[in-house]
């Protein structure tokens, strides 16, 4: 056997077994890459996903603490009979202060009272102002209110501030952590779904601040932008598709289309800013302008998508419509376009996906306001919910970490549903 | 009147000229049999009238709308006393706008000097007659379109031909948009490009090693105009997209690889939806993502090891923008892999290759050029980036070629120069327009290129 098998050993057949091993073990080798490859793609978005939520869930919550205030009409300044104007401007600030020094009576020096004062939100007043409109019969009595905590505070109270932590590192000082471990112990701090959050506009003060004039705008943008982009978007596949002749003009049309698919947003911001706000003197910030330059970005998404759909129309629908005598534009309108319309539609929702989710060129015409008030119109100054998460990305304070989490958390769930719809719709009209 | 209510009754007046017009073709057919005598239908007759109501109106009225700010402007400025034109082109504005918002009532007129005030009242009184003129002008139009296409019903009318002649060319206007809105860019984007080079020679733009635009900003140095060297800003943006291709171009490339030649059907169903959500994440939040978490991160790694990291470092932006490309290469790479015909791959597999040889020696040469033509395009998407270089990537030009080192970018240094209150006259803002003119070519080029070579190849095998 030894004999026999010592020449054989040199014939390729051999040779060729021996490498398998080593060829099998880079094809297993490989497939490993290709798993390592899809599973990094796979971590990649767990971390970013699980980063946001993780950040923005704190921020649904806003932690109040119960202050037994005295509505003394000495301390707010008002008279006897006061009027709601009086009503209106009366100093609750320090009323809210004297309950504060009433509840923690060691507190002395101008520094602690200090500290002691920034456990509420400056917004706190306006609470109590609030309460006090709703019913006057409160003044003259010492009443318990429940008052929004300050973010720094809240921030604790949420177990944000590591135990242990040096004091030089955060915020809340050691005074104010006794003094809220207090309050917690005796019941007086509690936690609420953060409505400010969705009802207010940009603010300063983290616990104050809201996306409420970020959704407006965005919606008002969003409803320019699909007026202009859909109509015409459509209107310009139909015409490629169905009406263009073979020449130089239609190629030329065609390449252009490519080509502003891939443009960089924000060169349409340059052009937003040169040719609507400098030539045209169109109001800078306004949802208008935002609208009109969204739509010129989305509008190659929207054609493209849309030939698609009109090209995926069976023939033989075309030629029964032209075979019964109706004309080629009737063809289009009454039979081709209802059939694309599912795939129009769908392409259409991905473009304003798109136009929801972005901001560069929305910072060039100047939508990066500090914004309050809700826009009652296109052409009022507003920003939008990406650009308001850009601005509170750059604010230092945690608070507004945590707002621009839950923002973010927010605009993503609306392009969740947005293109859970567009599944939705492709989906159910493709079994017909 | 307001324009929405002039809009409002402009569609008023169409929808009474369509009925004028569908009632007027039963008129003129009484005599002949009603309806049949018609060449068309009575609501193309109808058709016919509103559209002629419409669309001349709505052409006036959006081009008086788009230019009527600025003629308003032109006729007061002209009208004010010479002094205006004694300030810098800044100071200009800034008076001009005061006078404009005291004639919309936004501006009290106690701060005011009196030729504001005269200038304002002026503005408020053209500005009157401006939307009477507006209002009178649409609807006159508008009711002489209606009676001319009213005027020409006739039982022989061509309605029905006429009307889709006007459809087609409004279809057709809506595809030249295409064509316009890349002409808006050039001539905007050049436009201004070519007045600061007016100031700036354009070989110190193109190879000057030196970005530094703050300085111009003080009027009075007018020969110190800073400098505008765009090299370092070119090099800071290939660093920050070098390092996102050596992320996303390894992870993408054989994802696809993995997922077109290996995975069960029920995995990629499952996979590639999952990692196409990483494609529709708003770059904003990319951008928050890299400062807030990333860069943090990378310098707390970089100084357990004892290196200097720049808590704006390159490689924080370039790998979060790496992520962000991954879907992007990945499906490219994928359409390019299935279009190599099967039989290449039965006929390697046939001869006893494994897979992976198959692979490597037979579907990648053969799609060499697409991916090649795919990899261009994620680099010129890389390349036009803006958020998240602008919320991770530094401010300060650096000439360096290390990662750890914060650098800046074309996008980021145009956000910079632009955001905020800003005037056209001085060398700072015009740079943002130059670079802007840059960026586009570059990616523009970057996309013939891609597309041809992926072109080509999409030939080669059909």
């Amino acid at each position: 056997m030894n004999n026999m098998s010592k020449p054989r050993s040199a014939t390729p057949t051999d040779a060729i077994r021996a490498s398998l091993k080593k060829r099998y073990a880079r094809e297993r080798r490989f497939q490993w890459y290709g798993r390592l490859a899809v599973l990094t793609g796979f971590v990649f978005l767990f971390i970013l996903l699980a980063d946001i939520v993780s950040k923005g869930t704190p921020a649904f919550t806003q932690h109040y603490i119960k202050v037994s205030v005295d509505l003394d009409p000495a301390t707010l300044g008002l008279p006897a009979e006061p009027s709601r104007e009086q009503l209106y401007s009366a100093d609750y600030l320090g009323a809210i202060k004297a309950g504060l020094r009433a509840m923690f009576p060691d507190v002395s020096g101008r520094k602690e009272k200090q500290q002691l004062y920034r456990l509420l939100s400056m917004g706190a007043e306006y609470n109590l102002r609030d309460k006090v409109l709703d019913d006057p019969r409160l003044i003259g009595h010492s009443s318990e209110f429940w008052l929004r905590a300050h973010a720094e505070a809240g921030s604790y109270l949420k177990g944000q501030i590591p135990a242990g932590s040096p004091e030089a590192d955060r915020k809340v000082k050691d005074l104010q952590i006794a003094w809220l471990d207090q309050l917690r112990a005796e019941g007086r701090t509690e936690s609420r779904f953060n409505t400010t959050f969705f009802t207010q506009g940009d603010s300063r003060e983290p616990e104050m601040a809201g996306i409420r004039v970020a959704l407006y705008g965005s919606f008002f943008t969003l409803v320019v932008t699909f007026l202009i982009a859909f109509p015409i978007g459509v209107s310009a596949a139909v015409y490629l598709e169905e009406f263009a002749p073979r020449n130089r003009l239609t190629d030329l049309i065609e390449i252009n289309i490519n080509n502003l698919a891939a443009v960089p947003s924000i060169v349409f911001g340059l052009l937003g800013l040169a040719v609507f706000i400098n030539f045209f003197e169109l109001p800078r910030s306004a949802p208008l302008v935002g609208g009109i330059v969204l739509s010129l970005m989305t509008l190659p998404t929207i054609i493209i998508t849309s030939r698609a759909a009109i090209q995926a129309v069976s023939p033989s629908i075309r030629q029964a419509a032209l075979g019964v005598g109706a004309s080629k534009l009737q063809t289009v309108v009454h039979h081709v376009l209802p059939v694309a319309m599912p795939g129009i539609l769908t392409g259409s929702i991905i473009g304003m996906a798109q136009a929801l989710g972005e901001s560069a060129p929305l910072l060039m015409i100047g939508m990066v306001a500090f914004i309050m008030e809700v826009p009652g119109g296109v052409t009022d100054p507003a920003t939008v919910l990406p650009v308001q998460i850009f601005l509170w990305a750059d604010s230092p304070e945690r608070g507004f970490t945590e707002k621009t989490s839950a923002a973010i958390m927010v605009l993503m769930g609306f392009l969740i549903l947005m293109n859970a719809f567009a599944i939705f719709l492709r989906r159910r009209f493709e079994r017909k | 009147m307001e324009t929405t209510t002039v809009f409002l009754v402009l569609i008023l007046l169409t929808v009474i000229s369509f009925l004028t017009g569908r009632k007027r073709s039963h008129a003129v057919t009484s005599g002949q049999g009603g309806a049949r005598a018609l060449h068309s239908l009575p609501k193309h007759y109808g058709y016919m009238a509103g559209l002629w109501a419409l669309l001349p109106a709505l052409t006036v009225l959006v081009l008086w709308l788009l230019f009527e700010s600025s003629i308003l402007a032109s006729i007061v400025k002209d009208d004010m006393p010479g002094e205006l034109w004694q300030m810098s082109e800044s100071e200009q504005g800034l008076y001009f706008n005061q006078v404009v918002g005291y004639a919309r009532g936004a501006t009290d007129a106690d701060m005011l000097d009196p030729a504001q005030i005269v200038a304002g009242d002026h503005y408020r009184a053209l500005a009157e007659s401006s939307r009477v003129i507006k209002a009178l002008l649409v609807f006159v139009i508008a009711l002489l379109g209606a009676l001319l296409a009213i005027r020409r019903i006739h039982p022989k009318l061509r309605a029905r031909n006429h009307v889709e002649k006007i459809f087609k060319w409004l279809l057709f206007s809506c595809s030249l948009l295409a064509v316009l809105t890349t002409l808006g860019i050039v001539l905007s984007v050049l436009f201004e490009a070519i007045r600061f080079f007016q100031a700036i020679p354009i070989a110190d733009f193109l190879f000057g090693l030196q970005w530094s635009p703050q300085t111009a900003i003080r009027a009075d140095q007018v020969a110190a105009s800073g400098s505008f060297g765009i090299v370092p800003l070119f090099v800071g943006t290939l660093l920050i997209s070098t390092v996102a291709m050596i992320i996303a171009v390894p992870v993408g490339l054989m994802s696809a690889i993995y997922l077109s030649e290996y995975a069960t059907r029920r995995f990629r169903a499952f996979t590639k939806p999952v990692l196409e959500i990483l494609a529709g994440v708003p770059t904003v939040v990319y951008g928050f993502f890299a400062a807030l978490t990333v860069a943090p991160f990378i310098r707390n790694v970089g100084e357990a090891l004892g290196l200097h990291v720049a808590s704006e470092s390159a490689l924080a932006a370039g790998l979060v923008m790496g992520i962000m490309i991954i879907p992007f290469v990945m499906s490219l790479s994928d359409d390019i892999i299935n279009a190599v015909p099967d039989t290449m791959r039965e006929a390697s597999l046939g001869m006893g290759a494994t897979m992976n040889e198959t692979i490597r020696k037979v579907l990648l040469p053969a799609a060499l050029p697409g991916i090649v033509g795919g990899i261009l395009l994620a680099v010129s998407r890389a390349i036009g980036e803006t958020m998240i270089v602008v919320m991770a990537a530094g401010l300060s030009a650096r000439l360096t070629i290390n990662p750890l080192e914060a650098v800046t970018t074309i996008t980021v240094q145009i956000v910079t120069l632009l955001v905020g209150d800003q005037e056209f006259d001085n060398p700072k803002t015009l740079a943002a327009f130059a670079l802007g003119l840059v960026l586009f070519f570059v990616t523009l080029l970057l996309n013939i290129i891609a597309l041809y070579v992926v072109r080509k190849y999409r030939e080669q095998y059909e």
